[in-house]
């Protein structure tokens, strides 16, 4: 391979990206240096296994891939503002599309969902950590490195330029050769290794280790939607597996299962990846679902309405995203049963959706609404979703989407059910949860400010899409003619684009402004909350959540005990020495040596890609033998936790 | 209220944007039975979904509003959790609307596997589409003609695609005839269109396929059959026949303009039987797939890009003034 090959040459914007890569390693090396800082990290962040560290790492991860996908998506509406735009060639926003799209689903939406799951699941159903705490920093690690690996293509062998769904055979070796279709192979195959262990994780852990008392009928809505989309989880990764697993063979080592030539089927390729493709929607909204539950219920003061109905109809959406897969390509051909079918499967998936929609807006009748940002939030996703779930079912009519397919009024339906259903969430169950983590708000007058800056700029970017599309403008064009006439509207989404931009700073912004000067939390109670995660005495849980684990009696339980006054509180009696696991290095190790092996099947470098792998069993091995069981706090110390709390 | 008011403004907007514009965008202004159908559906269901925007947005801005935490405030009851009546309600209303939209949505879905209704017992015109690497190639087998980029088609006659791909998989979408359908290498799809009014229609690939996927289009000319009669055997009788080395360079990956030949490529290959044609014909003039943002990519992309200019040439030569598009 040529130099020329391995480092993307020719481009200013990339040469500017190499440099600045450069600038904030040396600067973060020289910070870590200078202030003594890498044992902190090592022994903090790198080799925790506790579930609320992780869950942040997560959600850091995550808004740093919500800037880099951002970044992608506003350099395509500044190529998109004017027709015949020289801003971007045509590769080049190839890359930037596929890029965008796939990490924004893959390392961001879930990502964030999931870091958010790690914080709050354990501490809703009153637990000390997961099941396996090992085995979830193994899951953030492989996460985290299948983000990296994905993200340095831009700067060496160039990013893959199919499109996040690699339709083949456009992304087989013979239409897209070189290293940018393996680095989506593999970032996604890593990634994927740790959404699957969390999905198994978190099952076991809401089923096993619930505290006394909370059966399932008594689980916040949270949790609820975090145990669906787990169980989601564990049936449709393996799909994406299989599959990535069968191009990579098509692309490192000859096979066909795809391709053009040898009887490979390009249509399996759509089949698999939409088997997996669409349940991974209901993966990123169910928990989206979840959080808007309690953050309604919390601010309406009120128990959720239909709370059964809620669950029921969660239930059947998990059932029907994974009977709904072809209304992805009703223009295959696959003839007209099918295709009536699986219209009529994905027009049903409206009905329990709706129910929930109207199960929310009871639960704020008869309530007393506070608008907090988190509500503010709640309330701008009913209000939008609804734009995107109207549009879903037009969308699901298989004869009129022969007109919708591949254009703009596809794009902009999923947005609206995207951004307004799981970004929503996201920004609002981070600012909600944000004491749990931190132990401060984040400033509210800053928050509506991003609340409202934000949302204004989505429907600006957005609803002019779907008369794009309905004007027959194709999805995934650099560029358009003066004459088609789509340059006005273009035009206003591109604005729409930047002001979510400088909402996104605003959020950034004011991270910073609480960090500095936000009053810190005394109580671990931020919000008059209804669940056990605001128990706990502090307003951020030591790292064993619980001294004691609390003993259930109903749904809302935290909420009712301070109903009727009596709060429990914690006796030195009641004090027991507390198992915990310990921290360990390997999980991180093990991840990095799955980075060598993924960069060396990128570069089909066959002596690397098998050195990391041997690197990565030497881990496993290394933790087969391994009989840590953990340690135990002892009685005095949490005596001392606690009574400092105090 | 305050609050929401830029949510109402905003559906006021929209259902300005939505009335005014309707004849405006193309997908609302088909030109024949099949597009003709497909905005029934669409407008159809736009009013039901303007409906239930309208319900869900007068029931949030009722309960936010009578609700919200205040001075002498009324009716609040924290454990009102739930009511069968209500809830009945909402499970069985949705369903009628799903209802409501199935039905029609599957006679459409049936109607538009065969021609038009009211062109029933008409022989439909066959054409065979093939997408390559971003140009379409259009076949006439029984008028023995092929064209590249442009489609000449009668007026009230349906037109039966029979749709291909030597590469990528292509979506083959006229928008004023009416939706799309994909192409795909060792496969045939069939599409029914149909155009009423005379006219030029833009047609193009709308499923991504790479570096020239932008300007993947096509032009469809819907004239009268005596005048496609006419061009059809006036291009018989005056256009070069299609060599197997034009058709060869015509497999490479790249943009070419309109052309016109007096024979077709089923002659040699059906690309829906033979999914490695175009690979093979690439090898053959050794071309290679190079990555992306590499020196040699560039040297390719010029030399692909000289061929092209040559088969142009080869063709508008042996066409001499007769051009018949």
């Amino acid at each position: 391979m040529k130099w020329d090959e391995f480092f993307v040459t020719g481009d200013p914007m990339i040469y500017g990206a190499d440099v600045s890569i450069v600038l904030t390693m040396v600067g973060i090396l020289f910070y870590l240096t200078k202030y003594k800082k890498w044992k902190w990290l090592w022994d903090e962040w790198l080799t925790t296994v506790d579930h609320k560290k992780l869950g942040i790492m997560y959600i850091v991860s995550a808004v740093l891939m919500l800037f880099r996908g951002g970044v992608d998506a506003l350099l395509m509406r500044t190529q998109l503002a004017v027709p015949e735009a020289k801003f971007l060639d045509s590769q080049h926003y190839n890359e930037i599309f596929t890029t965008h799209g796939t990490i924004m689903i893959i390392f961001m939406a879930m990502p964030f969902l999931i870091g958010l799951i790690n914080v709050v699941v354990p501490l809703q159903i009153g637990a000390r950590d997961v099941a396996y705490p090992y085995l979830n920093a193994v899951s953030f690690w492989t996460f985290f490195i299948g983000a990296m690996l994905f993200n340095i293509s831009f700067v060496i062998g160039g990013s893959p330029s199919a499109g996040w769904t690699s339709y083949m055979p456009l992304a087989s070796n013979e239409l897209s050769p070189g290293p940018g279709q393996n680095y989506y192979l593999l970032g996604l195959q890593i990634a994927g290794i740790g959404t699957l262990l969390t999905g198994i994780n978190f099952l076991v852990t809401i089923l096993k280790m619930r505290a006394p008392g909370m059966t399932l009928f008594r689980m916040p809505m949270f949790t609820w939607s975090s145990l669906v989309t787990m169980v989601i989880i564990i049936f449709a990764f393996p799909i994406l597996t299989v599959a990535l697993a069968l191009m990579t063979f098509d692309r490192l080592f000859g096979s066909h299962f795809f391709t053009l030539q040898g009887a490979g089927m390009d249509m399996l390729w759509a089949n698999l990846f939409w088997l997996w493709g669409h349940p991974e929607v209901y993966i990123v909204i169910l928990p989206a679902f979840g959080m808007f539950s309690e953050i309604i219920s919390t601010f309406s003061r009120k128990t959720l309405f239909g709370y059964k109905a809620m669950i029921w109809s969660m239930l059947l959406i998990a059932g029907y995203s994974f009977l709904v897969w072809v209304h992805h390509f009703f223009t295959m051909g696959s003839g007209a049963l099918v295709n009536s079918v699986f219209s009529i499967t994905t027009m049903a998936i409206g009905i329990p959706t709706g129910v929930k929609i109207f199960n929310w807006l009871f639960t704020m009748y008869r309530g007393k609404i506070q608008f907090t940002t988190p509500m503010l939030w709640s309330l701008g996703f009913i209000v939008n979703f609804v734009i995107g779930g109207v549009t879903g079912v037009m969308l699901a009519m298989a004869a009129a989407d022969y007109q919708y397919h591949n254009t703009y009024f596809l794009v902009s339906h999923f947005h609206y059910v995207l951004i307004a259903g799981t970004v929503f969430a996201c920004f609002a169950g981070l600012i909600y949860w944000y004491p749990k983590m931190f132990g401060y708000k984040l400033n509210e007058r800053i928050g509506k400010w991003v609340f409202w800056v934000f949302t204004i700029g989505f429907n600006v970017c957005f609803f002019p899409q779907y008369f794009l599309g309905l004007d027959g403008m194709p999805r995934r064009v650099y560029t358009y003619s003066e004459e088609s006439g789509w340059g006005p509207l273009n035009m206003v989404s591109t604005i729409g684009g930047f002001m979510m931009g400088i909402a996104f700073l605003i959020l950034v912004y004011n991270m910073y402004y609480s960090f500095r000067y936000a009053k810190r939390e005394t109580t671990g109670d931020a919000w008059d909350g209804r669940t056990l995660e605001w128990s706990t005495p502090t307003a951020m849980p030591p790292f064993y959540n619980f001294a004691k684990i609390p003993e259930v009696t109903g749904l809302d339980h935290f909420w009712r005990q301070k109903q009727a006054g009596k709060v429990e509180k914690l006796k030195v009696e009641d004090i027991k020495p507390i198992h915990m696991p310990s921290n360990s290095g390997v999980p991180f190790i093990m991840a990095s040596f799955f980075f060598v092996a993924g960069f060396g099947m990128v570069f089909d470098w066959m002596w690397m890609a098998i050195a990391g792998m041997i690197g990565v069993f030497a881990t496993l091995f290394y933790r087969s033998f391994e009989y840590d069981d953990g340690y135990y706090v002892s009685v005095e110390e949490v005596i001392e936790t606690e009574k400092i709390s105090k | 209220m305050r609050r929401f008011k830029p949510f109402f403004t905003f559906g006021l907007l929209m259902a300005v944007f939505m009335l005014s514009g309707c004849s405006d965008m193309i997908v609302l202004d088909p030109k024949g039975p099949v597009g003709a159908e497909q905005r029934d559906l669409i407008m159809y269901s736009i009013w039901f979904m303007l409906f239930i925007l309208i319900v869900v947005y007068a029931l949030t801005a009722f309960i936010v509003y009578k609700y919200r935490d205040r001075k002498n405030h009324k009716g609040y009851d924290p454990d009102n959790e739930g009511s069968h009546l209500l809830e009945t309600i909402w499970w069985i209303i949705p369903i009628i609307i799903v209802i409501a939209l199935a039905i029609p949505t599957v006679k459409s879905i049936y109607s538009l596997e065969g021609p038009p209704e009211k062109s029933k017992d008409q022989k439909p015109l066959v054409i065979h589409a093939t997408s390559v690497n971003w140009k379409w190639v259009f076949s006439y087998p029984e008028q023995d003609i092929e064209t590249v980029n442009y489609l000449h088609i009668p007026e009230d006659r349906p037109v039966l695609f029979k749709l291909t791909s030597a590469d990528s998989m292509a979506s083959f979408w006229v928008p004023q005839l009416g939706g799309q359908k994909y192409a795909m290498a060792g496969m045939e799809t069939e599409l029914y269109l149909q155009a009423d009014e005379q006219g030029t229609y833009e047609g193009r690939n709308s499923n991504f396929t790479g570096e020239g996927f932008t300007n993947h289009t096509f032009d469809v000319m819907a004239m009268s059959d005596a005048e496609f009669e006419k061009w059809a055997s006036e291009t018989k009788a005056d256009a070069p026949e299609l060599s197997k080395g034009q058709y060869d360079k015509l497999m490479l990956p790249g943009h070419v303009k309109e052309m016109t030949f007096s024979s077709t490529h089923l002659d040699w290959v059906d690309h829906a039987t033979n999914a490695e044609y175009a690979l093979d014909a690439r090898e053959r003039l050794g071309y290679e797939e190079k990555i992306p943002h590499s020196r040699a990519a560039k040297e390719e992309k010029k030399k692909r890009e000289e061929e092209m200019k040559k088969l142009e040439e080869s063709e508008s030569e042996s066409h001499g003034d007769s051009h018949a598009h």
